[in-house]
């Protein structure tokens, strides 16, 4: 038998040992050691509860576990484990939005199980009395309600990002009111779920899972592709949150601190990245953005009824004889560039500009692709160097002495219309000001228009030149030439 | 116009302001060229060539001064011996005089031109800027002192640069150290390896590294974190336990190199000492320092200024003219600086000083005879060339960034992203009051132990804000995927509810907690390890 104490001072060790762990992630330096800090955690925290509902420890252990009991852990971390493991060895990392999505559904799913499981044997197995038992009882159904929202509101943005679900926002009639009415409808029942003897408020708990499920669908249902990034960090913030409601019902610390962590840092990382958009926070939470212009209440501009016949295009050889005359290049990829799968060309192509001496450097937008940072991850997994790939600020001065520019599968983030017309959508929002380079070559399958809906003055420009096509197959070409 | 140029006066200074070459572009701006008698002589630019360069050759500076609109010259205006009276005193009235002056050393000097009410510009005073590179005499001076310190230490170094295998013997190549990689240490090293010599360099500022290393130079580093980067691409002073730990790697260093070249200026400060007499005792026999720095007290002690001395069996060269020993090119160069700051100022037709410009506002000393030094700042060029290898008084000192009041993260000036915490709150007195609300309703209905929990609760939310505010952008797919791994924490919750009966529906529903949170804290992690390992410099 260990001292009672130990198991406290395990909690504070794996408390500090994930804060190490969030620290450590802000750069690059010491970002893998913050994740084995992450994992020390971890295994410090489940060991010491293993120990704890083992009996392991002096004083009152809520129950101990038998034999049985100790099989059925080992079989369920057992299969989770090897569950996990599978999916995170497998997963491309163009899928890696998917999997954080998925991911964060099970967290929300696991807190609706264990408020569900609260309520039916409430901690050492003994019946609440009085002021102690509602207020567990506001504790599980916060914690049910956090949960079922992550839950189903995670399984939508992970079927967005498959694509299994189209990426425009759903806006249904009166939207903002069906929302207020169904949280109004969770308080009622939560009014009705309280003060119940034993189990019988089972039912009202029930329906309010439902119910705040759909609230999760419904909420991500109205947030359009573009704001994607921006629903998934607000997901793993309410995983947080979840985690955090379930510390308090269980009181348990641990759960509260780490859930808190979580929970803010994720709030705070949304944040970050809709002043990045110069999008009110509130605005991108209640949806209705970032899919098809919402209002096109204004006269059309004239840009709309252009098309492919008023753009000047480049072939493959064009684009190569660009590069090969410019001395600094600058390459600003999209999600575009992650669908095609391009980066491992692409970084062939920049390998052997830079060896022929030619500056070339990587411009990334504050929300590329569909998670944020996932350019970074992508262009990483294909060795570019990340010294030369820069973030927004850091190079947006640069274009006008740059040579060249191409933009490889990227549209809103280099609309210059955010910058000059106070109607368009995404006016205000900050970005790359490609346009500014002595040429730019924008690499694209068509003209549609990206997530945000808007049409892109910047491929009507006299300096810009598409070349249309696969980014994959393109890359693929302009490699094999300018190695010959 | 007429353009004057004068013979130098000060001793043993062979420069002139401009060459047979140079006058030519100045008569292409339309300015007609006067030249002293004699002004190029020791440039090896004879009046001759002045002559078939179309320059008209004036007797005497008195009549020079008293004919020419603008003055160019080297050196700044002293006492000519030969005349027994000071330069200066040729000012008129309204002329135009563009040399070196040296404002912060030669107060009493600028007090001397500007009672003649005369225009002053001062090479010496150019911004720092891209733009006013062209007009950067410092920098095309430094350059020449750098090639030149290597040379004068080939010199009197009794052995080749390059290692050589002959019939005769093996010949190890030499090892030169340079300190100090700005303009003038970068010319160095390009001239020590040039002759086929092994260099390696240090300097304080850590950004200079990689123009190190492209020149072909090993960058030293010192286990010591400081970074000695100051304004206008300077370096700053460092903390003098930085200084002794730089100290230390010299006379440790001084063990294996054969030549020391130290450029080490700091704007304004006497220059740093770095080389000890124990670092010159460490030096084998033979062996050669340059000191660039001598005229501002040397970097190393034991050198004389302009002078030659052996001490310890080291040749200490402490020359302080070594751009007018290269007088001929060294004149081509300060001659075309000259054209481009003319050029700048509008030609011999629109010549006018115009104090808009802000490469002319920062050279300008004196205009009509008013106190136009120093100038006020301008925004330094970020990509400024780090040039500290001639002192120059008073570098622009970068203009003072007004922090925006944010209550930012210690990264927020880099990154942008540090809107600071609380920031969605502020300025807006309703959530602070239905904070304070929310807060007295928390005190007053929940029992101890929630408010036990819940104070834990609240301080762990601003350890996550606070921490997170550093993360740098690119790292934000790791972060979110690590963070969730960590929300999988909540298998906690599931273990503690798998007490009881197997049939049990609570047990059965913390069983499948426990296994939903253990696949994302399996592949939370897994995956972070995995993309973290791609992330390479």
């Amino acid at each position: 038998m260990l001292p009672a104490g130990l198991l406290t001072v395990a909690y504070v060790a794996a408390s500090i040992l994930f804060i190490l762990s969030l620290g450590g992630l802000s750069n690059q330096e010491t970002a893998r050691r913050g994740n084995v800090n992450g994992i020390i955690g971890m295994l410090i925290a489940i060991v010491a509860t293993a120990v704890f509902i083992l009996g392991g420890f002096e004083g009152a252990a809520p129950f101990t576990l038998d034999a049985q009991g100790l099989g059925v852990l080992a079989g369920a971390v057992l299969v989770g484990g090897l569950v996990g493991a599978f999916m995170a060895a497998r997963v491309a990392m163009t899928s890696m939005p998917e999997l954080v999505a998925v991911l964060h559904s099970f967290v929300g799913l696991a807190a609706v199980l264990v408020g569900l499981s609260s309520y039916m044997a409430p901690l050492g197995g003994h019946e609440l009395v009085g002021s102690d038992k509602l207020i567990h009882e506001i504790e599980i159904f916060i914690d049910v309600f956090i949960g079922s929202i992550t839950f189903t509101g995670s399984v939508i943005a992970f079927l967005k990002l498959r694509g299994s679900l189209s990426g425009k926002p759903l806006t249904l009639p009166g939207r903002h009111l069906l929302n207020l009415g169904m949280l109004l409808g969770c308080v009622y029942l939560g009014y009705e779920f309280v003060g119940h003897p034993g189990h019988d408020g089972l039912m009202p708990l029930l329906i309010m899972t439902g119910i705040s499920g759909l609230i999760g669908i419904h909420l991500v249902m109205a947030i359009g592709g573009a704001d994607m990034p921006v629903v998934v960090s607000m997901l793993n913030s309410y995983s947080g949150w979840a985690a955090a409601a379930a510390g308090f019902m269980l009181e348990n610390d641990l759960l509260l601190v780490t859930g808190a962590l979580v929970g803010s840092s994720g709030a705070i990382l949304s944040y970050i990245m809709c002043a990045a958009m110069n999008r009110s926070f509130i605005s991108v939470i209640l949806g209705g953005f970032g899919g098809g212009a919402p209002a096109p209440a204004g006269p059309a501009t004239p840009g709309e009824a252009k098309g492919r016949d008023d753009v000047s295009e480049f072939d493959v050889e064009d684009t190569v004889a660009m590069l090969r005359e410019a001395k600094s290049v600058i390459i600003v990829p999209g999600y575009g560039m992650a669908v095609a799968q391009a980066q491992h060309s692409l970084s062939e192509v920049v390998k052997t500009l830079r060896k022929a001496g030619t500056e070339v450097r990587f411009g990334i937008h504050p929300v590329a692709g569909r998670l944020p940072g996932h350019m970074n991850v992508l262009l990483a997994e294909a060795n570019v160097p990340y010294d030369i790939v820069l973030e927004m600020d850091e190079l947006n001065e640069d274009f006008p002495e740059t040579d060249a520019v191409m933009v490889i599968g990227a549209n809103d983030i280099v609309n210059p219309s955010a910058q000059t017309d106070p109607a368009s959508p995404i006016a205000g929002m900050p970005v790359l000001e490609v346009w500014k380079g002595a040429t730019v070559v924008v690499m694209k399958r068509g003209m549609a228009s990206g997530y945000a809906g808007v049409q892109n003055p910047l491929f009507f420009n006299e300096n810009t030149r598409m070349l249309f096509g696969d980014a994959k197959a393109n890359i693929d070409a302009i490699l094999s030439q300018i190695r010959s | 116009m007429k353009v004057g140029i004068p013979k130098e006066v000060f001793a043993g200074e062979r420069r002139v302001a401009t060459t047979p070459q140079t006058a030519k572009r100045l008569q292409k701006l339309g300015f007609e060229v006067l030249v002293e008698s004699g002004a190029g002589t020791a440039a090896s630019f004879s009046d001759d060539l002045y002559t078939a360069a179309d320059c008209k050759i004036v007797a005497g500076p008195e009549a020079l001064w008293a004919e020419a609109d603008i003055v160019l010259k080297v050196r700044e205006p002293m006492d000519h011996p030969e005349l027994g009276k000071h330069e200066a005193e040729l000012l008129r009235e309204g002329q135009v005089l563009i040399s070196f002056i040296w404002p912060a050393q030669n107060k009493e000097l600028v007090e001397k031109l500007a009672a003649r009410k005369g225009t002053v510009l001062a090479m010496d005073a150019v911004p720092r800027i891209s733009r006013a590179q062209k007009c950067d005499a410092l920098s095309s001076m430094a350059n020449i002192a750098g090639y030149r310190a290597v040379v004068e230490a080939a010199q009197h170094f009794g052995s080749f640069f390059t290692g050589q295998f002959t019939a005769a013997g093996k010949v190890p190549p030499a090892k030169v150290l340079v300190i100090g990689a700005g303009v003038a240490g970068l010319a160095a090293i390009g001239a020590a390896r040039g002759l086929g010599a092994i260099v390696r360099a240090f300097d304080t500022r850590p950004a200079v590294k990689e123009q190190v290393e492209s020149m072909g130079a090993d960058y030293l580093t010192l286990e010591f974190e400081e970074d000695g980067t100051g304004a206008g691409g300077y370096a700053k002073v460092m903390t003098e336990a930085f200084m002794d730990a730089e100290r230390a790697l010299f006379e440790e260093q001084a063990k294996e190199v054969d030549i020391i070249v130290t450029t080490a200026l700091i704007p304004g400060k006497p220059s740093p000492y770095l080389i000890t007499e124990q670092a010159l005792i460490n030096m084998r026999e033979g062996s050669v320092v340059v000191d660039l720095a001598a005229e501002r007290g040397g970097n190393c002690r034991q050198v004389v200024a302009d002078e030659v001395t052996v001490k310890h069996g080291v040749t200490l060269i402490g020359y302080t003219d070594l751009p007018s020993r290269m007088a001929n090119v060294a004149s081509n160069l300060y001659g075309n600086n000259l054209y481009h700051l003319l050029d700048d100022m509008g030609g011999a037709e629109g010549f006018k000083v115009d104090e808009d410009d802000d490469v002319v506002r920062g050279a300008l000393i004196l205009n009509k005879g008013e106190l136009r030094w120093p100038p006020p700042k301008i925004e330094p060029s970020p990509q400024a060339k780090p040039k500290p290898a001639e002192a120059k008084p008073e570098a622009p000192k970068p203009a003072a960034l007004a922090p925006t009041p944010k209550a930012s993260s210690p990264k927020s000036s880099k990154k942008g992203h540090g809107h600071g915490g609380g920031g969605q709150a502020k300025g807006n007195p309703l959530w602070l009051v239905l904070g304070g609300l929310a807060l007295i309703g928390v005190g007053w209905g929940g029992g101890e132990d929630f408010l036990d929990h819940f104070t834990v609760f609240i301080l762990a939310c601003f350890i996550g804000w606070q921490v997170i505010w550093n993360v740098s952008p690119a790292l934000h797919t790791p972060l979110m995927s690590v963070t969730n791994a960590i929300s999988g924490i909540i298998i906690i919750g599931g273990m503690l509810q798998i007490g009881g009966e197997l049939s049990d529906p609570a047990v059965i529903l913390g069983a499948l907690a426990i296994l939903v949170a253990t696949i994302n804290v399996a592949g939370g992690f897994l995956v972070t390890q995995r993309m973290l390992k791609m992330f390479q410099k």
